[in-house]
């Protein structure tokens, strides 16, 4: 299987059901977008922090979601510096770090499955001529295939650099496509076959 | 929408997800990684069409959302959206829509050149068209100056699309997907 970024814990914040805390990233990323002001990124900033804290997160996890987005940052301070002073760059940058805190705070106490299920529940709700269970087998099929499909790659490259061709990308990617297809075609056959549809 | 069309969508999903274990190949002098993943999103809308090639990419992202670190360098979860380069992934499923929608159009006259056309309108004017101005909007920065950083990703996105009307053509030759869909409709072509 294919693992999540869920940190492992058993606090408030990892019991709270997933779509209070999407719900809550959502409202909170929209209030940072509306009131421009400090005096709404503080206490966002202090809230956010507490969530760390509250999910036993630390430092470490913190530095680890901002890490990839960090040259970007800089850069964007740099120019917001031209703009709008010191003041002005340090507020964008900090809205930048607290949304993706915020959200990372989401992605590591929820795991994927209970996301899954709480869509799959949704989905009960839903009217009639959304396609429920073909959604959910779309979902179901993609996870469980993600693990064959990066060995089957594997396996391309490795057959691929007996004839030196490894680092060709066109003879990495007709195979993986093709025998994809032809696997796809196989698997609908044998969903079919057992009249799931 | 059949079950087959179903097992597309999801198996091209994992295909893009498998694309991140790419090597990334590194461009000289300007020294921009370029990564396989939107490559993928070239793919799917070449390869699958438009409404499933779409799908694929809308599943993709919302298991990248729901915390599978599925993004090239293991990114994923929220917080890949709500960073300056969010718009970028949501334009890849118009970029794929768009794709798929011109690779159906062009379908009896694709070869090389008319696939390299339309992945680099989709893939990059398309997609750029998206991500620029989001960027500029979320970072409170001109338009311009959003543009000016992306413009170093523009060659490695040539050469990907390249790569991806090499595929898409291949591909079409050996296992054409969206001709089946048009044998059974009166000529139009």
């Amino acid at each position: 299987m294919i693992t999540d970024l869920y940190i492992f814990g058993d606090t408030v914040v990892h019991r709270l059901g997933p779509g209070k805390k999407l719900l809550a990233l959502l409202v909170l990323c929209s209030l940072l977008f509306i009131f421009e002001s400090w005096l709404a990124l503080l206490p966002a900033a202090l809230l956010v922090l507490a969530g760390f804290w509250l999910a036993g997160l630390s430092a470490h996890h913190a530095f680890a979601a901002l890490r990839p987005v960090l040259w970007i940052l800089a850069a964007i301070f740099l120019i917001q510096l031209f703009y709008s002073g010191v003041v002005g760059a340090g507020f964008v940058v900090m809205r930048f770090a607290v949304l993706i805190l915020a959200a990372s705070l989401v992605t590591l106490t929820t795991r994927t499955s209970e996301f899954v299920d709480g869509i799959m529940a949704g989905l009960r709700y839903a009217p009639r001529f959304v396609p429920r269970e073909k959604i959910a087998l779309a979902i179901a099929m993609t996870m469980r295939f993600i693990p064959r499909l990066r060995a089957q790659f594997d396996e391309i490259r490795e057959a691929q650099r007996a004839r030196g061709l490894e680092r060709n990308p066109i003879a990495l990617l007709v195979p993986l496509i093709v025998r994809t297809l032809k696997d796809a075609d196989e698997i609908a056959q044998a969903i079919e076959a057992r009249s799931v549809d | 929408m059949s079950i087959r069309d179903i097992v597309f969508i999801a198996l091209f999903a994992a295909i893009i997800a498998a694309l991140a274990l790419f090597p990334p190949i590194i461009i000289p002098l300007i020294n921009v990684p370029i990564t396989a993943q939107s490559l993928g999103i070239m793919l799917a809308g070449g390869v699958l069409g438009a409404t499933r090639g779409g799908l694929s990419v809308i599943l993709f992202l919302v298991l990248v959302a729901i915390g599978l670190p599925l993004l090239s360098g293991g990114r994923g979860g929220f917080a890949v959206f709500f960073g300056p380069t969010g718009g970028y992934l949501i334009g890849w499923i118009v970029a794929a829509v768009v794709i798929g929608f011109l690779t159906e159009r062009f379908w009896h006259r694709l070869n090389y050149v008319s696939s390299f056309l339309i992945c680099v309108f989709g893939g990059i004017v398309v997609l750029y068209a998206i991500g620029i101005p989001w960027s500029a909007a979320v970072a409170d920065i001109p338009v311009a100056t959003a543009a000016a950083g992306s413009a170093p990703f523009i060659p490695g996105d040539i050469v990907k699309a390249l790569i991806a009307a090499v595929v898409i053509v291949t591909v079409k030759r050996s296992y054409p997907l969206i001709e089946a869909e048009r044998a059974d409709r009166p000529s139009a072509a």
